[in-house]
């Protein structure tokens, strides 16, 4: 097992024949995952090389879920079209819709979110790298060959500290890895993935990674100390962040005295939530768990 | 990016919002030719400031003639308000004030919509109304595909408890101010105090609007609201070359990828100072984002090397999208083009993706200045170790 993302998963990437789209289809269908079409509006009929592999291209998602059976849509257009290629996705009726696109205006994103809510389908991101539950699939831009399979599930607001987290984990490997992305306004959210990580039999033990901004890691550790049973360790990044700057992410500010790391940090001591203090520190506190189990 | 008031007046004036009258002015005359040009018996000058409690800073004067106006504007310019220098004045027509309400739109982040936020209560700061009169603070949420229609509106007037003679009014403004949040792709209007004059009309006597940095190709337009002259040089030149850099006080300067990676590099070298003689932390963030190119590796070294405060560098490049062969050989650029002028040390951690390879370029090259770490946190400790052992040096590139 392993969740959203597995062996059956079919996926066409929107904005392929572009060059984010076209390189990451080569990484996505070497390592295995099922890339099956893809979607560019003016471009139907077509179709892209991928060296043994020749993708169709169509002008909607609706005509490549008819023609390829897709259920899953990896979105790689620019901001400018993002709002309304995710729209079409979730009118199509896909399962699981991953935007990785950065620079999405947040009311865009805003009104897709909410969409996305009402029609049941599970979206992630924007500003994201995706998903991978390695040795099955992956979609998105999560390098594939960090680490392989394994009992821990990932949910984190950062692509590169996923990334290092796998690493530093690598010897033990991950049931999926997700990175919810680090933007305002997001699809999925940290609860979603602690929900799905605690109904999944592959995973035994979970790290969450959270930086400034908002109250989602506080909304998670209230929801863990409610309704996780399996042992989660966090790491929170932004504790020298100065209040009022934007630091990188469109999400990542302190406002006044809220969103700061500490707060956060203190939230999941609270409900007994052990926070590493680097990212190799809280790799060691989830190896402990791990070996005492 | 947030707004001057007088940049704010100006979008609501343009989107049919009632505002007073308003001229900005830099210089005492300017101030004086404005209040000539106002012509109303009663003027006030205002400090343009993006922080709050100008009036008790005494940043907001009340005039009667271009005169006062001129000597208001001598008193106000110059002033420093909780760290802002005062660089701009609004000369705008004085409004005979009966009631001050509340009104705010904003993006919800823990809702994934937008909340107004209205109250009959206005004139204090919104923290002191959440907190001492929070049941007078009407909280509505707000659909981000119907926005803040006539049907909402009215919802949100009712809810702040208006008297029924005021609510088809002040519910008119908030439509209007609702069109600003939309059609300007706003994060946040806020309007306090929002008023009712004396003659009953519906007035925005303030307005803190704050814009969408994301939605800058749908308005052209909005660059020029853009607020250079407050910029630290260093973060204006890292903008010109589209890094993604905020200047801290510290020595080390740290470059990553990713801006996870980097805001968890910036704790560990402060944790690795902390304990060191002068504390050493972080110069500033800089994230050279995914897939960076050896230009863009460069170009991010020499800003950080132009900083004369920074003693050593940390380097820490994770290589997902990132090629570590790249990251490495636009070290190599920087330091090529620095020559001699390289005096400060610079720790490189590199893993994943062609690791192998950019640590091979990085030892051919031999520099003096480079060491390699295995780790971060190692690299981390180094880092600010080295910052420590160097002294402080003058500007190099």
């Amino acid at each position: 097992m392993a969740i959203w993302l597995g062996l059956d998963s079919r996926i066409i990437v929107q904005g392929m024949t572009g060059s984010e789209g076209r390189k990451h289809t080569t990484r996505m269908l070497a390592c295995g995952s099922k890339v099956v079409g893809g979607v560019t509006p003016g471009k139907g009929g077509g179709s892209v090389e991928f060296g043994s592999t020749q993708l169709p291209v169509f002008d909607k998602v609706s005509e490549a879920i008819e023609s390829t059976g897709a259920n899953t849509s990896v979105v790689f257009v620019p901001p400018k079209f993002t709002g309304s290629a995710v729209s079409e996705a979730i009118e199509a009726g896909l399962d699981l819709v991953v935007c990785i696109t950065e620079g999405v205006p947040v009311a865009d994103t805003a009104r897709f979110v909410n969409q996305a809510l009402d029609a049941g389908v599970r979206l992630i991101g924007p500003n994201c790298p995706g998903i991978i539950s390695p040795d099955k699939s992956n979609a998105g831009i999560i390098p594939a060959n960090i680490t392989g399979a394994g009992p821990i599930g990932l949910v984190s607001k950062s692509g590169t500290l996923t990334y290092q987290m796998m690493y530093e984990l690598r010897d033990i490997g991950f049931s999926t890895a997700i990175g919810i992305g680090g933007d305002p306004i997001v699809g999925t959210t940290h609860i979603d993935a602690l929900e799905a990580f605690e109904a999944d039999p592959q995973t035994q033990a979970i790290v969450l990674i959270g930086e400034i901004g908002g109250d989602a890691e506080e909304r998670a550790a209230e929801y863990i100390a409610e309704h996780v049973t399996k042992p989660v360790v966090a790491y929170v990044a932004g504790f020298t962040a100065p209040e009022g700057r934007t630091m990188g992410h469109a999400g990542a500010i302190v406002s006044g005295s809220s969103g700061t790391a500490q707060a956060k940090k203190e939230a999941f001591e609270a409900v007994g939530v052990t926070v590493g203090r680097t990212p190799s520190e809280t790799a060691e506190l989830l190896r402990g768990i791990l070996r005492g189990k | 990016m947030d707004l001057y008031e007088y940049q704010a007046r100006d979008l609501f004036e343009a989107h049919g919002v009632p505002v007073p009258a308003g001229i900005v002015a830099t210089t005492p005359a300017e101030a004086a030719d404005a209040a000539s040009r106002l012509g109303t018996p009663v003027m006030v000058v205002k400090a343009q400031v993006k922080t709050g409690g100008r009036g008790k800073a005494g940043g907001v004067k009340v005039v009667k003639s271009p005169e006062a106006a001129r000597e208001a504007a001598e008193k106000i310019l110059g002033m420093d308000i909780k760290g802002h220098v005062v660089r701009a004045v609004m000369v705008a027509e004085g409004i005979d004030i009966a009631e001050e309400y509340y009104f705010s739109l904003l993006v919800d982040r823990a809702e994934r919509n937008w909340l107004a936020m209205c109250s009959v209560q206005g004139g204090m700061d919104i923290e002191t109304l959440a907190a001492e009169h929070p049941e007078a603070l009407a909280r509505v949420s707000v659909d981000p595909r119907t926005g803040l229609d006539a049907a909402k509106a009215a919802e949100v007037v009712a809810a702040a408890g208006f008297r029924a003679e005021d609510r088809a009014k002040v519910a008119d403004v908030l439509v209007r101010l609702g069109e600003v949040f939309v059609a300007e792709d706003a994060t946040l209007v806020e309007v306090n105090p929002l008023v009712k004059t004396r003659e009953g009309r519906i007035v925005a006597a303030d307005g803190k609007v704050s814009l969408d940095a994301h939605a800058g190709f749908r308005h052209p337009d909005h660059a020029a609201l853009a607020d250079t002259t407050a910029a630290d040089p260093l973060e204006l030149a890292a903008a010109e070359r589209d890094l993604n850099y905020v200047k801290l006080d510290g020595v080390v300067g740290v470059i990553g990828n990713g801006a996870g990676l980097v805001m968890s590099t910036l704790d560990v070298v402060a944790a690795a100072g902390a304990d060191l003689p002068g504390s050493p932390s972080p110069a500033n963030f800089l994230d050279i984002g995914g897939g960076a190119s050896a230009q863009v590796m460069a170009d991010g070294l020499a800003i950080i090397l132009s900083d004369p405060q920074v003693r050593s560098v940390f380097v820490n490049v994770f290589g997902g999208i990132t090629a570590c062969d790249k990251v490495a050989n636009g070290i190599k650029q920087a330091l090529t083009m620095l020559g001699e002028r390289a005096t400060r040390p610079i720790v490189v951690r590199l893993d994943g993706n062609a690791v192998e390879e950019g640590r091979a370029i990085l030892t051919e090259l031999n520099h003096p200045q480079i060491r390699l770490a295995d780790t971060m946190d190692e690299g981390a400790r180094m880092a600010a170790e080295l910052a420590v052992e160097t002294p402080a040096s003058g500007r190099e590139a």
